[in-house]
């Protein structure tokens, strides 16, 4: 595909040249050790190229047409006003947001104050500069830029983020909402590559909430990389939620390792974006670990979102839950992907996967691949899928007791979606997600 | 990383977790029998050299005497095989294939023309005795009709007066080529073309026989056709090219069987099954495999490439796949069922059995094109020893296919903790009534299970067979009697010696 070769060599260049801006606007913070990285992370993504529909990973999801836009690294530090970013934090959670821009941390709009000294929850590059521990020793650990090309993408082109480190024996008291926002200010589309990395210690236990807007209209691609560390019988909830504009592109990594008796909860939200894809990748490495994974996307139009999940039992007795749900209109496509990976000897593992999701036009397309591979005798894994429409039985029963169809079709699409929402542990996100798309339930 | 955090069990607690010494002997015991149809016949044979060039093609085509839109059409084969690559995307790891270094055509020489089966080579008639397939009339009593291809020529077809009595053509491919060049060259390449994969092509450039079977419309089949394979000459690789068409309102059940010798070097078989259902035909077509899988190390044994697919070409057509896999070293096979006709059913039951070194990758495809088309797969994987069993299938249902209904399971069984099982559903949906519903589970045999069928003075190899009968019970009664009872008994002796 010759058409292919001339976009991939296209962007390839862009990257390198970007590359050298960057570096070159680095002044002091080039001597780091990180800098290292991101070299070897472009020089990387030169070699691997944009993912096409030939690789099995990304069968489904054509990325090209994002490629098509002519591209610029987000400008660093566009102005953005108090009050527009009000509408975006949760009833009662306002004062405990990391606001950023264009994966830059923002101490302007931030609002998160915390009283304990030990915990840290700030800029990444800050951390970087200290020579922060735990940088050292997590960032860019999990998330592997020698295979996944967004993954190298990102780690080329980090400049910041946010860092958050919950020493041991900690019980944070509040959520923490971290709000991604892209502001374009070019003709050119932003591409922001915001980074998170958060280590909590033995015992501690928090609730991390990421969502991401667009703040004006356009096209843009945030290429997100998270890390998640998890020590010993750590607890950590995380809610990511994307509320990004129809038209921009959206591709997050998020990679999870578990140590021994930790606990790890997530439940992935996509709402917005014109081509989505998710990787969330959960490596269980230490015994009597579980891992809850739970996704809910709606799509309209002609929107693409790809989850693709990846769960590896590397260690005996561990425990894995998985639920997707979705609801497709129009001539929207949907992708999921979940593989669930038994290590020999990871014995006594019990690993159970579901995706449903319902079709609401002809138009509609779905994708479900559950994948199991198991190389341990003594497991019990299960995995489902299915896809159709709504209950009839169900739809006959409300119909019959004089609800009409639209309605009844909305309560059981609402029914259908609170399975996941229910899992939401935090009462306020978990309220106006469910205002939010029973808003558009009613369309 | 997470492979050095992966800690080695104690040997004490190992005991524990996976049953009692004596439990771990029986299994090393039933997983380690030997494979009971490894001997060769020493029948004079008739092979072109080694090597793959359009020569071969020639001299394969002149050999069989075939008219010139055979030969063309094979060439067209080969021409566009040598662009093709080999692919590499199924969960199996092989040594790479020499393609020049076999041969691409072996017959058992034959003395003069046969005009009856009593004229057979006797040689070759103990051979099919020792397998249990008695071409003589022996099968009267069991009314099965078999046609036996050796190295790719097929050498006898029993009851063909019988069939002929009902219109019914079963022969083999050649005859066919010879006698129905007009069905042949209507059907051949209809639902798997020369273009399809790597070793589909590669088939239809040199394969040599195969069997061919015609039912005419409204016609029921009396009994129940077969075929059986057998590979005997060394370097040599098996085509065999099997055509079915089912005319309006026809009815057949086919059965197929293959068997090996034992080899140190690997063997290829690749075959190709088509399958054509007019209007309300129902074919269903059972395969029991037992090609030779390897040693215990894992040496030897045959490379099974097989591409099998049936088309529902009109309404209310039915084809139906049971295959009971338990031999080969390594298996690549996905019998599919097109529905393009609407109110069409397409079934698949599969018990894919792997031990010791054994490598499986199959499954199905069912393409739901059709109105109101309906799909059952049902998948049992075992895997012992040090086999990895993968099943991978697609469901697509097309955009104008309303109403399309699939169910799926699959289940995997393990027996030892050496061994992988793996599944790669794929599900695409096109249309918003669809309903289609895929499960599967991975587990082992209970402990409580065994310990049951002990404290009833069963021993645990007898429990084992029991319990992995048991699990394959919903794809055995699909089979015929005959093929259900070898079944089982197959399942029995390639699991001899695995039970945990």
């Amino acid at each position: 595909m010759p058409q292919r070769a001339i976009l991939d060599h296209e962007f390839i260049d862009w990257t390198k040249s970007s590359f050298q801006l960057l570096e070159n606007g680095l002044n002091g913070s080039a001597r780091l050790p990180f800098h290292g990285v991101r070299k070897a992370a472009v020089a990387q993504f030169a070699k691997l190229g944009l993912p096409t529909t030939r690789d099995e990973e990304w069968k489904y999801t054509n990325v090209l047409p994002i490629f098509k836009n002519q591209f610029a690294l987000a400008n660093q530090e566009p102005v953005v006003a108090k009050n527009a970013i009000d509408a975006f934090g949760f009833e009662g959670l306002r004062d405990k947001m990391i606001v950023l821009v264009n994966g830059r941390f923002s101490k302007e709009l931030s609002t998160l104050a915390i009283d304990d000294s030990t915990v840290k929850v700030g800029s990444l590059s800050d951390a970087i500069a200290r020579g922060e521990k735990a940088v050292q020793e997590h960032l860019s650990r999990y998330a592997d830029f020698n295979s996944e090309p967004f993954v190298a993408l990102n780690t080329a082109f980090t400049l910041d983020g946010t860092f958050i480190h919950i020493p041991d024996d900690i019980s944070m008291p509040h959520p923490i909402h971290l709000c991604h926002i892209v502001v374009a200010e070019d003709a050119a589309a932003a591409i922001a590559s915001p980074r998170t990395l958060m280590v909590v210690g033995k015992n501690s236990q928090v609730h991390l909430i990421e969502s991401y807007h667009t703040l004006e209209e356009s096209a843009h691609l945030t290429n997100a990389v998270t890390e998640v560390v998890l020590e010993q019988g750590a607890t950590v909830e995380h809610i990511k939620m994307q509320l990004e504009s129809k038209s921009a592109y959206h591709i997050a990594a998020s990679t999870v390792h578990q140590a021994e008796k930790s606990c790890f909860s997530s439940v992935n939200i996509d709402l917005g974006g014109a081509i989505v894809r998710n990787n969330l990748n959960v490596v269980l490495n230490g015994e009597n670990a579980e891992s809850h994974l739970y996704g809910f996307f709606r799509t309209t139009g002609s929107q693409l979102i790809d989850n693709h999940t990846f769960i590896d039992h590397a260690v005996p007795n561990c425990e894995s839950n998985e639920l997707y749900k979705g609801i497709l209109d129009d001539s929207s496509k949907g992708v999921f992907n979940g593989k669930v990976l038994v290590r020999q000897d990871a014995q006594k593992t019990n690993a159970f996967q579901e995706s449903k999701c319902l079709l609401l036009t002809d138009d509609a397309v779905m994708y479900a691949k559950p994948q199991l591979e198991i190389f341990a005798d003594d497991v019990k894994c299960s995995h489902g899928a299915t896809v159709g429409q709504l209950d009839e039985d169900a739809q006959f029963y409300l119909r019959s007791r004089g609800i009409g169809e639209e309605k009844a079709n909305s309560i059981l699409r609402h029914a259908f979606a609170s399975d996941i929402f229910e899992r939401i542990e935090v009462a306020e996100v978990r309220d106006m997600l469910e205002s939010l798309v029973f808003e558009h339930f009613n369309d | 990383m997470s492979d050095a955090a992966m800690k080695e069990l104690p040997k004490s607690d190992y005991d524990d977790k996976f049953g009692s010494q004596e439990q771990q002997e029986t299994i090393e015991r039933i997983t380690k029998s030997e494979y009971k149809w490894g001997w060769t016949t020493d029948i004079e044979m008739e092979t072109a050299p080694k090597g793959l060039n359009e020569e071969i093609i020639h001299f394969i085509s002149q050999k069989k005497n075939e008219p010139a839109f055979m030969l063309e059409w094979r060439l067209k084969a080969f021409r566009h095989w040598q662009k093709m690559e080999e692919p590499r995307w199924p969960n199996v790891q092989y040594n790479n294939i020499d393609y020049q270094n076999a041969y691409y055509y072996a017959a058992p020489k034959k003395q003069k023309q046969l005009k009856s089966l009593d004229e057979v080579d006797p040689k070759l008639r103990e051979t099919f005795d020792k397998l249990g397939i008695s071409i003589t009339e022996q099968k009267r009593l069991t009314g099965v009709a078999v046609d036996a291809v050796m190295d790719s020529v097929s050498v006898a077809t029993t009851f063909k007066a019988e069939l002929a009595k009902h219109g019914i053509i079963f022969c083999s491919f050649s005859e066919a080529v010879q006698n129905h060049p007009e069905l042949v060259k209507k059907y051949i390449g209809s639902v798997v073309p020369y273009t399809d994969n790597f070793y589909a092509a590669l088939n239809s450039a040199v394969f040599s026989d195969g069997s061919f079977c015609y039912i005419p419309k409204g016609v029921r089949c009396p009994m129940e056709l077969s075929t059986y394979f057998r590979i005997n000459a060394a370097n040599t690789g098996q085509f065999e090219r099997t055509l079915i068409v089912a005319e309006e309102g026809a009815y057949v059940s086919y059965l197929e069987g293959c068997t090996a010798p034992m080899r140190d070097e690997n063997q290829l078989h690749a075959a190709v099954v088509e399958i054509v259902a007019h209007k309300g035909a129902e074919v269903k077509y059972s395969t029991v495999q037992n090609w030779y899988p390897g040693d215990a190390e894992g040496k030897g044994g045959i490379y099974n490439f097989v591409t099998k697919r049936g088309i529902c070409l009109d309404d209310n057509a039915k084809i139906s796949w049971t295959q009971v896999e338990t031999g080969s070293a390594v298996t690549w096979k996905y019998p599919s069922v097109i529905l393009k006709g609407d109110n069409t059913v397409g079934e698949f039951y599969s018990v894919a059995l792997t031990n010791n070194f054994q490598q499986a990758d199959t499954g199905t495809k069912m393409i739901h094109l059709g109105k109101n088309t309906r799909s059952t797969i049902i998948s049992k994987g075992i895997s012992a020893g040090k086999s990895q069993n993968s099943y991978r299938g697609l469901v697509r249902v097309g955009k104008n296919a309303e109403n399309a209904r699939n169910f799926s399971q699959c289940d995997s069984l393990l027996i030892g903790d050496r061994c992988g099982a793996h599944t790669f559903p794929y599900l695409e949906v096109h249309n918003k009534s669809a309903k289609i519903e895929h499960e599967a589970t991975t587990s082992k045999v209970g402990e409580d299970q065994i310990f049951y069928c002990n404290q009833r003075g069963i021993s645990t190899e007898d429990a084992i067979g029991i319990i992995v009968n048991g699990y394959c019970k919903e794809v055995f009664k699909e089979l015929p009697m005959e093929f259900a009872v070898e079944a089982q008994k197959l399942l029995a002796i390639s699991l001899e010696g695995s039970v945990g």
